[in-house]
């Protein structure tokens, strides 16, 4: 199927439609041997710390909740992700699913990202409260978001695949030129 | 008249005159100029008419307390009213229009309102309306609510944009004069992270108009020193133009910040809210000066003293030549020197004082003015500008001394300090006797959750009223703020002012001190509202003892500018009338916002389509192509029909319920939600939620069931299937997928946190198509790729697999009574499928269509045939609620005796007895009559359609003993002139075996 053009909108933050991600919805007890060794083996990365992300080539890690994490990786890979979790831990109490399709990504970027977020998330995202690594599952305008820092001033963020039109044209309004808030 | 004065205006820039338009005259200002200035220096005076009465009015005050002189600014789609015009930045092409006047400012119709005031006491409302009732209805509420409000609603949808933004400080101090730039400073020495606002465009408050020396500077220099200071810091942000509205619970405040308010049409926001949580909140919000009650100051021209100043000291205006100071207090006296200083006439200074003896005092002795001691006014000459001003005794009814002639009246009645937003989270006054002000009571501060005060007031706001000690205690405010929130404190210097000492205040609350009933009626209290003194008396003259009884019979401080001018003034009338200490009586609440916050700013960015989000499908770009129609369920669109061309909805939801029933369609159920429970305990946990046993399922099979609250009422329902021996999948109502997701982790993580149990909302992962009818079979087996024959996929059944190219699961479960699969697809391969699907012969259909099936077969719809008050046992469905089951949720709720008696409304199926006749959806039957006579009511209709399949009206109903009065026919008296007769029948009335879809 031929993919549609992914929207990109350039103000005073670059948003970017990511397109396509693999994202695994991974439950159990975070810091038992059974999920550390099951994170590591799938993407190579250790589990992040409470409201952190850990990035790394083959993917990202995000904290979702005490026992919950999420997986994310390469669009084609979620599906034998979340099956060779499976295997591994069979026996073990968890859940593993492969829910690329529930949500969709964006990339938030430039002078402008943090303001733009902070528009619509209560969340303190002043550099020094808020760097490369943090996450939050917080709110955007009236709709259920996460996001996370990966390097200066560079966000990405989900949302439910339902509410992804709204939420892309929110963060273009509130990256419409003039809107700089001057507060970082 | 007033004029500009050839020299001076710091806030004003000459070289750059601003044209405007006021009512459709064009005049002229300069840049730096308020709307209010630009207008006295163009000699208007007259800028508003009050509410009541209709007087003509003045502006009195210089900031955001002005209660006469609003506008309507802008026009068409940038409208907006009520404006002060005393805080409205001057911008080219600026148009203001008066209100409450008709036809001109000048002459006005309502005016004559003022001579009926004899008619219109306080409460007279509440007085006068009441008799005869229906005149109530018909006469006066019509012309009371015409009349009501000062400025007309725009009338188009406003052009601008606006914005929120969260932000997060240390520190925030509230208020950028010198009180609040050296409490910044401070605050900010060790680190800590600082906001710090000011209302109004430029920095300084007061002292850019009192030029006291600071350090060594002079005020101006100072603060220009302190902002560049601030400003270099990486850990202070600084915003002017920013209004803080309110100080709400834990440190959160809101303030909005106007960004083009005096440049309309900027590509930028028109204004901006800010949400902030701060550490600590320092309130340096200095003090508004309050008027003086003597008969006649509310003459255009009558304005504070302080206000006078500014308009002289900042946009080098007067609003008059020849300027009477009436005062209580040394302060007054510095508008008197200004004014002669600028070389303009003071007839008389004329002080309630018997003999104070002060530098101010003499400096103004010294400028040869005339002081009379002792004295008060008792008239104002003059309508719509003062004229002249009759001196009388202090301490006498009135009588006049002499009469002396002017343009202008400076009162000064003493200061109040804002404490608005020390109050407005809980934080308590205290009554400072030598100034006669409250002030807050730094022992009893809003408190927030470890019990300590999150609001700290500073300088002038904590009652501070010269200079040096005003430095000095906003200076260790700020260091304290820091220390607080655990920064390490600075160790700046304290900014240094001498000040001069000054004679004490003589608190006049009436003058002269025995007026009488005439003079008292015309010494205002609250202008924009017409409040008079002889109001407030006869308020306690009949019995409103209550401050806060008093300001609602009277209407004083309930006006646009919510007494920021006439609290004090009132509540010292009140005590005094009572016989009562001022403290004892108290003020009124202090409620945010501060000053008016637009409805732009408290929307946002949520308006037009971002409005709300809608949650949208993946079949929806295609049905958006097609021409459906949408009908909004929770927070999802779904299509309700899909019309072909020249096709009514009305037909073609018939079409496609025909042509499910005949044929096959296809319906996007994607908005059902989906739940994965996973565990050992899965089976445990469901048979505690569901009223049915789940945990017999096996592998691969689906039941239907029932949730219940623990009342035992229906609150969702849905198909389980089974997936694996420890994996179900749950399907809730469109609704209800984030409810019951949300139920099932409540019990989990505060009941049943023993079971070893995981869930998982996975609605949005996947599309769920219905392919239903006769011909659905052909349509999946066209697809290819799995066994969906009878026998390979039975009724009930669910698996796994390949369709045509997609990965997907098949349930054979039926909403419609005919041979049904559901197909779930990976959402991102959503629209592909269905679009195979559709190509394939299936014809889409809606929801309302669905409906029809549905109730065709009496299946229920939670929210339809429930309302949180039924059960299950109610809906006839007590197949549903296990009675081998030791527990589940709703089980004892459901055994409680007026649950199980004789009584209940109970769900039924409902035929008219003349097919001609549908009952209207929600129409009541009744039968007998109650106590009083009046029909007695025995149910209602849940669901109602005119059936295609069966060609007749069908509906469902909730009907008391339902079950047991089958084929008995009842009324439902529809209007006052047509009763319908219907039969009631079971609820299913299509294919009552069930053999359609089990094929």
């Amino acid at each position: 199927m031929a993919q549609a053009a992914l929207r990109r909108f350039s103000g005073e933050a670059l948003i970017e439609e990511a397109g396509p991600t693999g994202m695994v919805t991974l439950r159990g007890t975070l810091r038992s041997g059974a999920i550390l060794s099951a994170v590591q083996g799938a993407v190579g990365l250790r589990v992040p710390e409470v409201r952190r992300a850990e990035s790394g080539p083959r993917g990202s890690v995000l904290w979702m909740s005490p026992d919950e994490l999420m997986l994310i990786c390469e669009a084609g890979e979620a599906a034998g992700i979340a099956a060779g979790i499976t295997e591994r831990l069979a026996g073990e109490h968890f859940l593993a699913l492969d829910l690329s399709s529930a949500r969709s990504r964006f990339r938030i970027s430039g002078a402008g990202a943090r303001e733009v977020l902070a528009k619509g998330a209560p969340v303190d995202l002043a550099p020094r409260a808020f760097g490369p690594g943090d996450l939050r599952r917080t709110r955007l305008g009236s709709v259920a978001v996460a996001f996370w820092c990966t390097g200066p001033d560079m966000f990405e963020l989900i949302c439910f695949r339902s509410v992804a039109d709204h939420v892309y044209e929110w963060l273009c309004l509130a990256a419409r030129p003039g809107g700089r808030v001057h507060l970082y | 008249m007033s004029a500009r004065l050839p020299r001076g205006g710091l806030l004003i820039d000459r070289q750059f005159p601003v044209s405007f338009r006021a009512d459709g005259r064009k005049l002229s200002g300069y840049r730096g100029d308020t709307l209010a200035s630009a207008l006295m220096g163009a000699g208007e005076m007259l800028m508003g008419r009050s509410f009541k009465y209709h007087r003509p009015r003045g502006p009195v005050a210089s900031g955001p307390e002005e209660p006469n002189a609003l506008y309507g600014i802008g026009s068409g789609a940038r409208f907006e009213p009520n404006q002060r015009a005393t805080v409205t930045e001057l911008f080219e092409g600026l148009e203001a229009r008066s209100q409450n006047r008709w036809p001109s400012l000048a002459f006005d119709v309502g005016a004559v309102n003022a001579k009926l005031s004899r008619l219109l006491p306080a409460g007279f409302y509440y007085k006068t309306f009441i008799h005869p009732r229906a005149a109530w209805k018909h006469l006066f509420e019509p012309v009371i609510r015409r009349s009501a409000g000062l400025g007309r609603p725009p009338r188009e949808p406003d052009a601008d944009r606006y914005e929120q933004v969260h932000a997060f400080f240390d520190v925030m101090v509230v208020g950028g004069g010198i009180a609040g730039l050296a409490a910044a400073r401070q605050a900010a020495a060790g680190g800590a992270r600082v906001m710090l606002v000011e209302q109004a465009a430029h920095w300084g408050g007061r002292a850019l108009v009192d030029g006291p020396e600071i350090d060594g500077l002079p005020a101006a220099d100072w603060v220009a020193a302190e902002v560049a200071a601030l400003a270099a810091r990486g850990n202070v942000t600084l915003r002017s133009r920013f209004a803080a509205a309110a100080v709400n619970d834990h440190g959160y405040v809101l303030g909005v910040e106007r960004l083009t308010d005096h440049a309309p049409g900027a590509e930028a926001p028109r204004q901006r809210l800010w949400r902030i949580r701060a550490g600590r909140v320092v309130t340096a919000t200095g003090a508004i000066e309050r008027p003086l009650s003597f008969p006649g100051n509310d003459v255009p021209g009558v304005m504070l003293a302080s206000a006078i100043r500014d308009h002289l000291a900042l946009y080098a205006v007067s609003p008059g030549a020849r300027t009477v100071l009436l005062t209580n207090n040394d302060d007054g006296y510095r508008t008197a020197i200004a004014l002669k200083k600028a070389g303009l006439d003071v007839p008389a200074i004329v002080d309630v004082r018997a003999n104070p003896s002060s530098q101010l005092v003499a400096d103004a002795r010294a400028l040869g003015l005339r002081v009379e001691f002792g004295r008060a006014l008792s008239g104002v000459k003059g309508v719509k500008r003062v004229e002249a001003v009759q001196l009388c005794a202090l301490a006498g009814q009135g009588s006049v001394i002499e009469e002396i002639a002017c343009d202008a009246v400076a009162m000064s009645g003493g200061w109040s300090p804002v404490v608005h937003l020390w109050s407005h989270s809980g934080g308590k006054l205290g009554w400072d006797e030598a100034n006669a002000m409250f002030i807050p009571d730094p022992d009893r501060p809003p408190t927030g959750a470890d019990g300590a005060g999150f609001v700290l007031a500073a300088g002038t706001a904590a009652g501070k009223l010269l200079t040096g000690e005003v430095l000095a205690d906003a200076a260790a405010i700020g260091r304290r703020a820091a220390e607080e929130v655990g920064q390490r404190p600075g160790d700046e210097a304290v900014p240094r002012a001498d000040s001069t000492a000054e004679a004490p205040l003589l608190p006049v609350w009436i003058m002269p001190l025995h007026a009488g009933p005439e003079l008292r009626a015309r010494a205002f209290l609250d202008y924009q509202n017409d409040v008079k003194v002889s109001d407030v008396q006869l308020a306690a003259r009949e019995g409103y003892e209550s401050v806060e009884h008093t300001k609602r019979y009277t209407t004083l401080g309930m006006a646009t500018d919510q007494g920021k001018l006439s609290n004090i003034n009132g509540l010292a009338v009140l005590a005094d009338t009572l016989g009562q200490p001022i403290p004892q009586v108290g003020t009124t609440t202090f409620r945010p916002p501060y000053t008016p916050v637009s409805f732009g700013a408290i929307t946002g960015m949520a308006r037009g389509p971002l409005f709300r989000p809608v949650r949208r499908t993946t079949t929806d770009p295609w049905a958006e192509a097609v021409g459906a129609v949408f009908e909004p369920v929770g927070d999802w669109r779904r299509v309700y029909a899909c019309p072909r061309a020249g096709e009514s909805t009305e037909d073609a939801v018939v079409r496609e319920v025909l042509t499910v029933r005949e044929a096959v369609g296809v319906l996007d159920a994607s908005t059902l939600g989906k739940i994965i429970v996973k565990g050992p305990d899965a089976g445990k946990l469901l048979d505690l939620v569901y009223t049915n046993v789940m945990s017999t399922l096996k592998p691969g099979r689906c039941r239907y069931g029932l949730m219940c609250t623990e009342n035992g009422f229906v609150f969702d329902d849905g198909v389980v299937v089974r997936l694996d021996a420890g994996t179900f999948l749950c399907h809730t109502t469109t609704g209800g997928a984030e409810r019951v997701h949300g139920h099932l982790e409540e019990w989990l993580q505060t009941e049943w946190w023993d079971l070893q149990v995981y869930t998982a909302n996975v609605t949005e992962q996947f599309a769920q198509f219905v392919v239903a009818g006769p011909k659905a079979r052909g349509v999946l087996e066209a697809l290819g790729g799995m066994d969906v024959s009878r026998e390979g996929l039975p009724f009930l059944s669910s698996a796994e697999g390949v369709l045509g190219g997609f990965p997907v699961r098949v349930h054979r479960i039926s909403f419609s009574g005919e041979l049904s699969f559901e197909v779930a697809v990976p959402a991102a391969r959503g629209a592909e499928l269905w679009e195979r699907l559709i190509g394939l012969g299936a014809v889409p259909y809606g929801t309302e269509a669905m409906h029809v099936l549905r109730a065709e077969k009496g299946f229920i719809i939670v929210g339809d045939e429930t309302d949180g008050t039924v059960t299950p046992h109610d809906l006839g469905m007590s197949w549903a609620v296990s009675k081998k089951k030791p527990d589940f949720i709703g089980k004892r709720g459901l055994e409680r005796s007026y649950l199980v008696g004789a009584g209940r409304k109970q769900l039924v199926g409902l035929e008219t007895v003349d097919p001609s006749d549908q009952l209207p959806d929600g129409a009541h039957a009744t039968s007998g009559t109650r106590p009083d006579g009046r029909p007695r009511a025995i149910g209602h209709v849940t669901s109602t359609y005119r059936s295609p399949t069966l060609g007749r009206p069908i509906a469902l109903g909730l009907i008391e003993d339902g079950l047991a009065r089958m084929g008995e026919v009842i009324d439902f008296p529809v209007s006052s002139s047509l009763t319908m007769h219907a039969r009631i029948v079971s609820p299913c009335f299509f294919d009552k075996e069930g053999s359609r879809q089990d094929v």
